[in-house]
């Protein structure tokens, strides 16, 4: 067959493209549903109009990121069965049940109340117009614990026996599946991680507007709260990356030796972590890095002597363990994607601190080149987010369920290439074509920046009331 | 009762969710070209559903994760051998959407024109191929022993199936009318009354059809009920109607999507994917199910969650209650 049309590279080219493509959507609603919550709340209790000007600014935006958020995340559940036949089958039992949890306890929470609360502002009172988005939020949040225990049962399969007969793992206790220590740390990684991104856009935003010297009534508090929220956001994110690299190292130390492409076992100070490695990172030749000792010791053990098992020793054990094969990640994807995700978040987190200290006590700084700098906090952000969520895909390979199924093994026998090249095809076009659409109408509503705050009516002294139609 | 047979059922509830609630977004959608004379004609119709497709939409992604968790053989073989069906399906919900959602962020008529188009597209796919996929579950397809489908998509487009798929798109047409009927107000209104006689009647042919054709080569004593019970509605909900009841019409409408969709899998049970080719390829209740400690979770959550979801769904209906006008429309303009 023509090695173009190999079923298990096209489905995992198309997993890898639609799941990249539906997670720069995500992010950026979890974290703009709490924005806009604690935008409106702040207008509920103080009544300035700068707060529901801001509400209804990146509300706008919010709900031009929901749409694309919503309409990809079909395409994934539906990905599972498509073109991933024989994991489903062999997952499905433990799999389905949080993906079932998911839609019925989150997805539902979301889809509705963001509805009522875009249509909601002439037809709700106040408070419970309030309680819409917060529910809203509450459901995009939630979603994102119940995806991430099932994806931490591929990272690190628990809660489950297998059944010989059937050729299935068979879930044996909810609770332990959805307390998996991956989720525990994942899940507060990544929800943190997501306020970093939305905190990212409200800082490009309002440099923006700022650097024009406009809006500066609302966009002045709106880059202090961006700024406030990013250092906070990633303070824990850093903090629960370090869990997860700990609770990762445990379960699978392999990826953990592919992020630092460390061939050989080393202990203590041996144990370095490279920033920046010129030359091949196969571990054969290497021409110039820069190496912080104990690094990556501590990272993955918590002590400055601890011993970081090598791929080359893990290769050897796990031929021992599961046959021969190739249980290595493609290397130079792990030990790029994971400096990317440290380098970026950790220079967007600086933007903020600078930013902090640039703007205390009032003060507004004239370099252009500042704000020229704060503008690509979002871009950074979400960059950051999407290598590291490739870094802990990738790492995972060649499993698609660490140590019992091979992503090779997972896929659909019955669909042919060709189907899947058709349908590689349509998503590229599709997304591409929406994306275009989709940055251009952010960009607008950015430009246009917040509308005038309603003014009360001469005769009768009362506000009128925002009425939403599409 | 086991509860791999009560999940059978909880699967046709969903989808039954799934086609009542969506099938009236997919019926507004397709009337753009029916009803809509001009802009402010097309956003009273897409109005009556811009707060709530995305709540209806989601029907068929817990439909399709609880398939996962409660059938994962029933889902994996109907995904996988539906693949270029489903990938249509994907394709047009994915423009549906952001239709609705990005068509008004413009004002250009150009712009609103792309829109336009791809709701109707997007509405009349899924609203096609769901009939078209449904009705080759109950006809069987070819099966092999891992249960693998081994036909083409040409396979799935046979008579039955087309007149299935015939049949969900007159039904969520004719029931997309009937609640802008319900839900509008002034010209319009009364347009889509008059609309609906015209397609319900259409629709009373097919359907009785596809229902007859059902009962008489998959059926049971138990589908024969079903499906006469959904003829009956169907013919109700079109003499309240004509009566001018659209309350009433639209309940029976829905009653029907209900009933019909109950046709389809009582005449599946126990088989959830019956194989054409051999019976001992099929997949039943007992052989595509999760273990009962799985279903005895899922059955758990579904318990808690239903009273509060059907609370919550049904206090925002009532919280949208209000009817769609030009005036509404224009008003919001200024």
């Amino acid at each position: 067959m023509n090695e173009w049309l190999d079923p298990l590279l096209l489905s995992r080219w198309q997993f890898g493209l639609t799941t990249v493509y539906h997670f720069l959507f995500v992010p950026l609603t979890i974290g703009l549903a709490l924005t806009v919550a604690i935008f409106q709340s702040a207008w509920v209790r103080t009544d300035k109009a700068k707060y529901l000007q801001l509400t209804h600014f990146f509300g706008k935006i919010f709900l031009i990121n929901f749409a694309m958020g919503v309409v990809t995340g079909i395409v994934q559940e539906f990905q599972f069965g498509m073109n991933w036949s024989t994991y489903s089958r062999f997952v499905g039992d433990v799999f389905g049940a949080p993906l079932a949890f998911e839609g019925i306890v989150a997805f539902f929470l979301e889809a509705t109340f963001v509805g009522l609360w875009i249509f909601g502002w002439d037809r709700l009172p106040r408070g419970l117009h309030l309680a819409t988005i917060w529910l809203t939020t509450v459901g995009s949040i939630a979603s994102a614990y119940f995806i991430l225990a099932a994806n931490a049962f591929m990272q690190n399969p628990i809660a489950f026996r297998i059944n010989e007969a059937r050729g299935r793992a068979e879930l044996t206790d909810i609770g332990e599946l959805l307390t998996n220590p991956i989720a525990l740390a994942s899940f507060p990684h990544t929800i943190f991680a997501c306020f970093m991104v939305s905190s990212g856009l409200i800082i490009s935003v309002a440099a923006w507007h700022l650097y024009r010297k406009q809006h500066a009534d609302t966009m002045r508090p709106a880059l202090k709260f961006g700024m406030w929220m990013m250092v906070i956001s990633g303070a824990l994110t850093t903090f629960f990356g370090d869990s997860l690299s700990l609770a990762m190292t445990a379960a699978q130390p392999m990826k953990m030796a592919a992020a630092e492409a460390m061939y050989k076992t080393a202990t203590g100070a041996d144990a370095s972590f490279s920033i920046f490695t010129l030359g091949t990172p196969d571990g054969v030749s290497e021409l110039f890095s820069v190496r912080i000792p104990y690094l990556l010791s501590f990272l993955s053990t918590h002590t400055l002597d601890g011993t970081v098992e090598g791929i080359n020793n893990l290769q050897a054990q796990y031929v021992g363990l599961y046959g021969p094969g190739d249980y290595t990640p493609t290397i130079w994807i792990t030990y790029w994607a994971f400096r990317w995700m440290i380098g970026l978040g950790i220079a967007h987190i600086l933007v903020a601190v600078v930013g902090l200290w640039l703007t205390r006590g009032g003060r507004t700084p004239a370099a252009a080149w500042v704000w020229k700098v704060a503008i690509w906090s979002f871009p950074f952000s979400l960059a950051s987010m999407s290598v590291g969520w490739i870094f802990t895909e990738m790492g995972r390979q060649p499993w698609l369920v660490f140590g019992l199924l091979k992503t090779e093994s997972g896929v659909s026998p019955n669909v042919s290439g060709l189907e899947i090249l058709i349908s590689l095809i349509a998503f590229t076009l599709i997304y591409g074509v929406l994306a275009v659409v989709e940055f251009r109408l952010i960009l607008r509503a950015v430009r246009q920046g917040p509308e005038d705050a309603p003014v009360p009516d001469p005769l009768t002294g009362e506000t009128p009331q925002r009425v939403t139609v599409y | 009762m086991e509860l791999n047979i009560l999940w059978f059922w909880i699967i046709a509830a969903m989808f039954i969710g799934y086609f009542v609630l969506d099938g009236f977004d997919f019926g507004v959608g397709m009337s753009l070209p029916f009803l809509g004379r001009d802009d402010t004609d097309r956003r009273v119709l897409i109005n009556t559903i811009g707060p709530v497709w995305d709540l209806n939409e989601t029907w068929v992604i817990v439909a399709g994760a609880s398939l996962f968790a409660a059938f994962p053989e029933w889902y994996a073989t109907m995904f996988s051998g539906f693949y270029l069906a489903l990938l249509l399906i994907l394709l047009a919900l994915i423009v549906r959407g952001v239709s609705f959602e990005y068509r008004h962020q413009r004002p250009e008529s150009e712009w609103k024109k792309w829109f336009d188009g791809m709701i109707v597209v997007g509405s009349a796919v899924p609203a096609l191929l769901w009939g078209v996929a449904f009705a080759n579950v109950v006809q069987g397809v070819q099966l092999d022993a891992g249960h693998n489908y081994t036909g083409s998509f040409f396979d799935l487009l046979n008579p039955y199936a087309l007149v299935g798929g015939l049949t969900t798109l007159l039904l969520f047409f004719t029931h997309g009318i009937v609640f802008v009927s319900l839900k509008t107000e002034g010209d319009i209104r009364e347009r889509a009354r008059k609309l609906a006689v015209r397609s319900g009647l259409v629709t009373i042919v097919v359907a009785a059809s596809f229902l007859l054709w059902t009962v008489l080569a998959f059926g049971s004593l138990f589908t024969a009920v079903f499906a006469a019970l959904a003829a009956v509605a169907l013919i109700g909900s079109f003499l309240l109607n004509l009566k001018g009841s659209e309350g009433w019409a639209f309940t029976l409408m829905a009653a029907t999507i209900g009933l019909a969709v109950l046709t389809l899998f009582a005449s599946l049970f126990p088989d959830v994917m019956p194989a054409s080719n051999d019976t001992a390829n099929s997949l039943t209740i007992a052989n595509a199910s999760s273990t009962p400690y799985t279903l005895q979770v899922m059955s758990w959550t579904a318990l808690i969650a239903a009273p509060v979801i059907f609370l919550y769904q049904g206090w925002t209906y009532w919280v949208l209650r209000k009817r769609v006008s030009r005036g509404t429309i224009e008003a919001a303009a200024h």
